[in-house]
C-alpha cells in the first residue's frame, strides 16, 4: 500500500511525546500531582519513551530513505 | 471513592490528536482504493510485521482486555494459558502448514477456500454465520465502548434532535460508530490494519506506566506472591484436578480443549485473523505474519493479566475495593483497567491510558467490520445476488457494505442495551458454529479423499453435539438458560471457562468422527488436479523466497516455539 503506516505512527508518536514532556518538565517536582503515581514523574518518563520511539519510526521510515537517494 | 475520571485540557487534547490521526490514515488511503482487491484484500502488499501486529492486534479489542484483566483477577495465573499453549502452537501451525493454502489458493476469504476445497453449501454455512457473527461482534464492541465512557467520563449531554434524545451513551456510541465508519470508508482493509497496528504501540505504551506502578505498589512479584493463594499463581501446577484450580479446569481440558481445539479454530480458521496474513505481500510475509504476532503476544499477559493480579493483590491488602455490579453482589472485575488507570495515572498519562483502551474499542469495531465486508461482498454478494459485474462494481458495493455494516452494528448496541440475554444467547450460538470449524479444516487440508457433504454435515453435526453438551452441563453457581442446563442437569463445571473447553472438546470429536464416517460414505466430486493447492499431498512444497536463512518462517517457528517452552516452564 502506498502510504507507509511508519509517518503517521513516527508523526503521532513524536507529538504527543513532545506534550507530555514538556507537561512533565512544566510539572516537575510537584509532588501533589504524582503523589498518586508514588512520586514517580510518569508524564517525563512517558513523553521521552515516545520521542524516542516516534523518531524511531520516522527515520526508518520511506520518508527519510527517500530524501537519502535523492 | 473515586469513580469516574477528572480529564484536563492536555487529557482531551491527546484523545483529539489520536481522532486526527486515526480519520488521517484513512484520508491519506483514500487514492490508492482503485479496485475492488485495494479495498478488501490491503492489495495484498503489506509487510509482515504490520499484518503481524494486526494479527494479533485484531484480538486485542476491548473486550479482550478488559475480560483478560477481569480473568487475571478472577483466576489468576492460569489465564496465561490463553496466550501460551492456547494460541502460539496453533499460529506456528497456521504459518507452517495452512498460509500457504490459503495465501497460494485463489482464495479470497476462509469461507472462499471452503468453497474451493469442498462445495457451495459449506461456504454458504460458513460465509452466513461468519457474517452476522461479525456485525454482531462489532455492535457489542460499540456498546461496551459507549458503556463504558457514559460510567467513566461523564459528559452531561442531554440533546434533543429533532425529537430524539440524545444522552451520554448515545454520544460515545454514535461518535465511535462515524469514525469507524469514515475511516473504513476511506480506506477499506488497509485502514483497519493499520489502525490495529497503531493500536497495539498505544497499548504497549498506554498500560505500561500503570503495571510498572501498581507492581512498585504491591512489592513487586514477591508481593502479589505474597497476598495470593498459592494456586493462582502458578498455570499448570495445580491443573492436575480440576478442583484445585480456580477455574476448575483440569490439564486434559486444557491441553485438548483450549490447546487444541478453541485455539486451532479461532486461529488457523477464524477470517477476521487469517485475513491480516492474507493482506501480507508475498507468501513469505503471509506466512510469517502469525510468527511475527506470537512474539509480543507471549508477553502481552504482563499488560492485561498482570494488572487483574495485582488489583486482587491490592483488593486482599485491603488498600483498593473493586465496585460490584450495579444492583448486584457480585464483583464487577471488568472495571479493573478503569480502576487502575484512577488510581495511579495523572494528567497527561491518564490520556493517553484511554486513548490506548479507546484505540481497542474502535479497532476491535474495525476488525470486524473489514471482515465482514469482505465476506459480504466476495462471498454473499459476488456468489448469490450479483455475480459477474464489474469490478469497479464491487468496489462500490464494498464501500456500501462498510456503511449497512456500521449501522447494522449500531442497531446491534442498541439490542444489546435493552435485551443483554439475547446478546448472551447469539454468542453462545457463534461458539456452537466455531467449534466444530477445525475438524472439516484438518480433515480437509491433509486427506484428499474428504468429502463436501461430509464436511457440511461434520459442521452441523459438530453445532448440534456443542448444543447439547451446553443444554446438560451448567458452571457452578448458574441457573440454568443461556448459562446451560437447559435440557436437564449431567454435570457441574468449575466455571464457565471449563464448561466452555469441554463444548469444544465434544463438538470438535463429533464434527471429527462424523466427517470421516460420512467421507467413507459418499463419493468424492472433486478431481486431484481440482484439489491442487488446496490439500497437502498435492500441492508442491513451498519454496521460501527469504534473502536469509534466520528469515525464513521455519526458524521463526523454532524461536517462537521455544520462547514458548521457556515461558511455560516459567510460569509453571
Amino acid at each position: 500500500m502506498g502510504l507507509d503506516i511508519k509517518i503517521p505512527i513516527g508523526l503521532m508518536f513524536s507529538i504527543l511525546g513532545v506534550i507530555l514532556t514538556i507537561l512533565g518538565v512544566v510539572t516537575r517536582g510537584d509532588t501533589e500531582m504524582y503523589e498518586q503515581a508514588l512520586g514517580y514523574n510518569v508524564n517525563l518518563f512517558s513523553g521521552l519513551v515516545m520521542l524516542a520511539f516516534g523518531g524511531f519510526m520516522l527515520l526508518t521510515s520511506r520518508l527519510f530513505k527517500k530524501k537519502k537517494e535523492d | 471513592m473515586q469513580t469516574t475520571f477528572s480529564l484536563g485540557t492536555i487529557d482531551w487534547t491527546i484523545i483529539l490528536i489520536y481522532f486526527v490521526f486515526v480519520l488521517g490514515i484513512g484520508w491519506a488511503l483514500k487514492r490508492y482504493m482503485k479496485d475492488s482487491s485495494a479495498f478488501l484484500e490491503a492489495g495484498r502488499s503489506l509487510p509482515a510485521w504490520v499484518t503481524g501486529l494486526a494479527f494479533i492486534s485484531a484480538n486485542l479489542g476491548a473486550l479482550e482486555v478488559i475480560g483478560m484483566a477481569a480473568s487475571g483477577a478472577k483466576y489468576g495465573m492460569i489465564i496465561i494459558h490463553h496466550f501460551l499453549i492456547g494460541a502460539i502452537p496453533a499460529m506456528i501451525f497456521l504459518a507452517i502448514f495452512m498460509m500457504p493454502f490459503y495465501y497460494g489458493s485463489k482464495a479470497r476469504s476462509v469461507p472462499e477456500y471452503l468453497k474451493l476445497r469442498f462445495d457451495e453449501k459449506t461456504r454458504g454455512f460458513n460465509a452466513f454465520a461468519f457474517a452476522i457473527m461479525t456485525v454482531f461482534s462489532s455492535g457489542i464492541s460499540m456498546y461496551a465502548l459507549a458503556l463504558l465512557g457514559q460510567v467513566i467520563m461523564p459528559l452531561d449531554i442531554d440533546w434533543n434532535i429533532l425529537g430524539l434524545h440524545i444522552g451520554e451513551f448515545d454520544f460515545y456510541l454514535l461518535i465511535s460508530a462515524m469514525i469507524v465508519l469514515v475511516y473504513m470508508v476511506l480506506g477499506g482493509l488497509t485502514s483497519a490494519i493499520y489502525n490495529e497496528v497503531l493500536q497495539f504501540f498505544l497499548i504497549v505504551i498506554g498500560f505500561a506506566p500503570v503495571v510498572f506502578i501498581g507492581l512498585k505498589e504491591v512489592g513487586g512479584w514477591e508481593g502479589i506472591r505474597a497476598n495470593l493463594p498459592e494456586n493462582m499463581l502458578h498455570s499448570w501446577k495445580f491443573a492436575g484436578n480440576a478442583a484445585d484450580n480456580p477455574m476448575g479446569v483440569n490439564w486434559f481440558a486444557v491441553f485438548f480443549g483450549l490447546g487444541f481445539v478453541l485455539s486451532f479454530g479461532y486461529w488457523c480458521t477464524n477470517f477476521l485473523v487469517v485475513q491480516r496474513g492474507m493482506a501480507a505481500g508475498s507468501m513469505s510475509a503471509a506466512r510469517k505474519t502469525p510468527l511475527i504476532g506470537a512474539l509480543p503476544k507471549m508477553f502481552l499477559p504482563l499488560l492485561v493479566v498482570v494488572p487483574g493480579m495485582i488489583a486482587l493483590a491490592l483488593t486482599n491488602l485491603g488498600t483498593l475495593e473493586l465496585p460490584l455490579k450495579e444492583g448486584t453482589m457480585v464483583t464487577d472485575y471488568d472495571k479493573v483497567i478503569p480502576m487502575l488507570l484512577m488510581r495511579y495515572m495523572p494528567v497527561g498519562v491518564l490520556g493517553l491510558g484511554l486513548v490506548a483502551l479507546m484505540a481497542s474499542f474502535m479497532s476491535g469495531m474495525a476488525g470486524n467490520v473489514s471482515a465482514f465486508n469482505t465476506v459480504f461482498t466476495y462471498d454473499i454478494y459476488q456468489s448469490y445476488i450479483r455475480p459477474n459485474k464489474s469490478d469497479k462494481h464491487y468496489l462500490k458495493v464494498g464501500q456500501w457494505t462498510t456503511v449497512v455494516g456500521v449501522l447494522v452494528s449500531i442497531i446491534t448496541a442498541y439490542v444489546a442495551k435493552s435485551f443483554n440475554n439475547v446478546m448472551d444467547f447469539l454468542q453462545l450460538v457463534f461458539a456452537f458454529i466455531n467449534a466444530p470449524l477445525f475438524a472439516a479444516f484438518l480433515l480437509g487440508m491433509f486427506w484428499k479423499r474428504t468429502t463436501g457433504h461430509a464436511a457440511f454435515w461434520g459442521l452441523i453435526g459438530g453445532t448440534i453435539a456443542a448444543s447439547i453438551h451446553h443444554g446438560f452441563t451448567l458452571p457452578v453457581g448458574a441457573t440454568a438458560g443461556v448459562k446451560g442446563g437447559f435440557f436437564g442437569l449431567a454435570h457441574t463445571y468449575g466455571s464457565e471457562m471449563a464448561q466452555n473447553y469441554w463444548t469444544a472438546v465434544y463438538a470438535f470429536s463429533a464434527a471429527l468422527l462424523l466427517t470421516f464416517v460420512i467421507t467413507l460414505l459418499t463419493k468424492k466430486l472433486k478431481t486431484d488436479d481440482e484439489l491442487k493447492g488446496l490439500v497437502y499431498s498435492l500441492t508442491p512444497k513451498v519454496r521460501d523466497d527469504s534473502k536469509y536463512w534466520y528469515q525464513k518462517p521455519e526458524v521463526l517457528a523454532v524461536i517462537v516455539g521455544v520462547i514458548l517452552i521457556i515461558l511455560t516452564i516459567i510460569v509453571w
